[in-house]
C-alpha cells in the first residue's frame, strides 16, 4: 500500500473533518504520559490552549504550572530532563521559543537535554489575535539550533503521533502546533517515522513541498495543476531538521522543478531548508510560498491566507511558474 | 575535612586559579577568586558526591549559575579529584575540556553549560523537582553572581522554587558588589536582596564568604530548613587573597599578565611553600 493510499479518503471534500493539530497533540501527550512515567508536562499559562490540560488533570503530580514565564518554562525543563525526566515545555510559538530563544540555546541544546518544546499558534491560522500572536519565525529559530529536531505535523492525526515520536527520540525536539481545526489528511494507517517525508502524491512534471497543515492546500493544488494536464508530486515534511535529503533528492532530479509551501516566513523555514540542500547537492528552481517577509494581521485564518497568498491558486501559479524554469530530467521529453 | 584543610584547598584553587588565568591569557579572575572559599567548602565537606563517580545517581547536584567563575570550579574538580591537576593549563585551549564557560557534555562532574546569567536557578529547580518526584534525598545546590540578580529569569524561578516549598534547594549568591559596568548598587541595586527573596518565600542566611567555619554553619542550618528553599547570601571580597585584585572591578573580567601572576603567586604563598599535589592521588 502507498502513502496515498492510507490517506483519509475525504480528503478533497467540503465535508472533511477538521480538528487543530493542538487537539491532536493533546491527545497524544495522554498517551505519551501513560506509556511513560517520567514524561513531566510544563507549562506557562497556556494550558488550556496548548491542550496540556488534558494531561494536567489526568497526572497533577507530573504536571508543572510555571506562570507566565517562558524562560523559567525552558530552564525548569532543561533541569528535570537533566535529572533524568522527559519534560514538554508547552507554550505559544512567540513565546517559546521566540522570548526564551537563548535559554533554550544553551541550557537545552548546548546542554544536550532531551526537552520537547513545544510552541502552539504558529503562524497566520492564528487569526483575529493578529501579528504579535502569530508566529512565522518558530522554524527559523529552531532550525538553526545544533541538537535541536524540528517537527511540524500536518494534522491532528499527525500531531498526536508526532509527540509520542518526539518524546522517544533521544535529543531535544521542537513541534510546531496550530489553533484553528485544519482538515484531517492522514489516518491512523498513514505512517509516521521520525525524520522520513510522506509522498502524499505521486507526481513527475513539478514537486510541491508542504509542512504543517497548509498540505492540504498543496493537496488541493495538486488535483488542480491535474484538471491542466500536470502531474504534481506532494511530499509532506513534518520533520524539517534532520531534513529527509533522500526524499528531497529523489523529487528534484525526477520532476525537476518544486514549489515549497510553509505558513512561516520564506526565510529559514521548509523553503530555506530545501533550497540549501538542493542548491549544494542539485540545483533545482524553486519557487517559495509562504510569508514574504511580512507580519500578519487580523482576520479570519481563510480571509488571512487568501490574502498572503498561501492558498491552493497561489500554489498552482507557482507551479505554473517554476515549471517553465524545470530541469529537464534526462530521458523525458521537454 | 578540618577547617584548616579546607582553607589550604580554598589557598590551592586560588593559586590554580592565577595559574591558569595566567597561562589562558584571558578570563574572569576576580569572582573566581571571591568564590574559593565557598567552593572548598562546599566540595570538601557539604556535597556528598563520588569524584570517581560523578554520575552516581544520588549525588549532590551543584549547578553553577554564574558559569564565568568556571576557572574556580574546574581547580576546585581538579582538586577533588574528577580529573587531572595537570588538564588545568589547557583552559581556554583549541580542543579542551575546560571551555572558557562549562560545557555539561565535555568534562566530567559538571551538571550543567553555563555563561549566559539567570538561567541556573531555574535549572535547579528543575534537578530538585525531579528529585522530589522521585522521592530522592539528594540535594540541589546553585551558586549565582549578584549581578545576575538583575535578570528576570532569576525573579521567575525565585517566585516558583518559593511557590514548591522545595527545602532540598539551597542557593548562594556571591555577594561581592560588582558586575561589569561597576559597583552593582550604582548599575542597578538589589539592596534589600534577602527581603526580596524572604518576600518570594525562602528562607534566607547571610554569611562571610571567606570565613570557613560560618560557611559551613551556614550550610548545615540550609540543609535543616523544611518547606522553604534557602538562600544564603556569601559577602565576599571580588579577587580575594591578591591584594591588587581586591574589590577592583576592573579584574572581574580580566586575566593577570605574568608579572602579576607571580606577584600574586607570591602572595598566596606559592613560593613559600609548594602547591599542594593533586588530591586526586590520595
Amino acid at each position: 500500500m502507498t502513502v496515498a493510499q492510507t490517506l483519509n479518503p475525504n480528503r478533497a471534500s467540503q465535508s472533511v473533518e477538521r480538528r487543530a493539530t493542538r487537539d491532536g497533540f493533546g491527545e497524544g501527550l495522554v498517551l505519551a504520559g501513560e506509556a511513560d512515567s517520567q514524561v513531566v508536562v510544563l507549562a506557562a499559562d497556556l494550558a488550556g490552549s496548548t491542550r496540556a490540560q488534558a494531561f494536567a488533570e489526568r497526572f497533577p503530580d507530573r504536571f508543572v504550572q510555571v506562570g507566565v514565564a517562558e524562560q523559567n518554562l525552558v530552564t525548569v525543563a532543561s533541569g528535570l530532563a537533566a535529572a533524568g525526566k522527559r519534560p514538554v515545555a508547552v507554550s505559544y510559538a512567540v513565546f517559546s521559543p521566540g522570548r526564551n530563544w537563548e535559554q533554550i540555546r544553551t541550557t537545552i541544546c548546548y546542554n544536550d537535554q532531551p526537552v520537547v518544546l513545544v510552541g502552539s499558534h504558529a503562524g497566520i491560522s492564528v487569526g483575529a489575535d493578529g501579528a504579535t500572536h502569530q508566529a512565522l519565525e518558530d522554524l527559523a529559530l529552531a532550525r538553526v539550533l545544533p541538537n535541536l529536531a524540528v517537527l511540524s505535523p500536518c494534522d491532528a492525526v499527525e500531531a498526536r503521533k508526532a509527540i509520542q515520536a518526539a518524546l522517544r527520540y533521544p535529543a531535544p525536539v521542537y513541534l510546531r502546533l496550530t489553533r484553528p481545526p485544519t482538515p484531517v489528511i492522514t489516518t491512523d494507517q498513514t505512517p509516521f517515522t521520525f525524520g522520513q517525508a510522506l509522498v502524499v502524491r505521486p507526481g513527475d512534471d513539478v514537486t510541491i513541498i508542504g509542512t504543517g497543515p497548509v498540505l492540504y492546500e498543496a493537496l488541493l493544488a495538486a488535483d488542480q495543476l491535474h484538471e491542466q494536464g500536470m502531474s504534481a508530486r506532494v511530499l509532506n515534511v513534518h520533520t524539517l531538521k534532520p531534513l529527509d535529503t533522500q526524499t528531497v533528492l529523489a523529487a528534484a532530479r525526477e520532476t525537476g522543478a518544486i514549489v515549497t509551501v510553509e505558513d512561516h516566513q520564506i526565510v529559514g523555514g521548509l523553503g530555506g531548508a530545501v533550497a540549501e540542500y538542493l542548491a549544494a547537492t542539485w540545483p533545482t528552481p524553486l519557487e517559495f510560498v509562504g510569508m514574504q517577509d511580512q507580519f500578519g494581521q487580523s482576520g479570519s485564518p481563510d480571509e488571512l491566507a487568501a490574502h498572503f497568498g498561501l492558498t491552493a491558486p497561489d500554489i498552482v501559479h507557482a507551479a505554473l511558474r517554476v515549471r517553465r524554469r524545470a530541469n529537464r530530467p534526462k530521458g523525458r521529453a521537454a | 575535612m578540618t577547617i584548616q584543610e579546607l582553607e589550604e584547598t580554598a589557598n590551592a584553587i586560588r593559586q590554580d586559579v592565577i595559574t591558569m588565568l595566567a597561562e589562558a591569557g584571558s578570563g574572569h579572575a576576580a569572582g573566581s577568586l571571591g568564590m574559593a572559599d565557598v567552593l572548598a567548602v562546599l566540595y570538601g565537606a557539604i556535597l556528598h558526591h563520588q569524584p570517581r563517580r560523578p554520575d552516581w545517581p544520588d549525588r549532590d547536584r551543584l549547578v553553577l549559575s554564574n558559569g564565568h567563575i568556571a576557572p574556580a570550579l574546574y581547580a576546585t574538580l581538579a582538586q577533588a579529584g574528577y580529573f587531572p591537576k595537570r588538564e588545568l593549563l589547557s583552559l581556554r585551549q583549541l580542543g579542551s575540556r575546560l571551555q572558557g564557560h562549562p560545557e555539561r557534555t565535555r568534562l566530567p562532574g559538571l551538571e550543567t553549560s553555563s555563561g549566559p546569567l539567570g538561567s541556573g536557578l531555574s535549572q535547579a529547580i528543575g534537578m530538585a523537582l525531579a528529585a522530589r518526584l522521585d522521592g530522592a534525598s539528594w540535594r540541589t545546590y546553585c551558586l549565582m553572581s549578584d549581578g545576575e540578580q538583575n535578570e528576570g529569569n532569576t525573579w521567575e524561578a525565585a517566585m516558583l522554587a518559593g511557590r514548591e516549598r522545595l527545602d532540598h534547594l539551597i542557593a548562594v549568591v556571591d555577594r561581592n558588589h560588582i558586575q561589569m559596568d561597576g559597583p552593582t548598587e550604582h548599575v542597578m541595586p538589589l539592596e534589600p536582596l534577602g527581603d526580596k527573596y524572604r518576600a518570594f518565600g525562602w528562607h534566607v542566611l547571610e554569611v562571610d564568604g571567606h570565613n570557613h567555619r560560618l560557611l559551613l554553619d551556614a550550610f548545615n542550618t540550609a540543609k535543616t530548613v523544611q518547606a522553604q528553599p534557602a538562600l544564603i547570601i556569601a559577602q565576599t571580597v571580588p579577587g580575594r587573597g591578591v591584594s591588587f585584585m581586591e574589590r577592583r572591578f576592573a579584574w572581574h573580567g580580566k586575566a593577570p599578565n605574568r608579572a602579576e601572576a607571580d606577584a600574586a603567586l607570591r602572595e598566596l604563598g606559592a613560593f613559600r611553600q609548594p602547591a599542594r599535589t593533586s588530591r586526586a592521588s590520595r
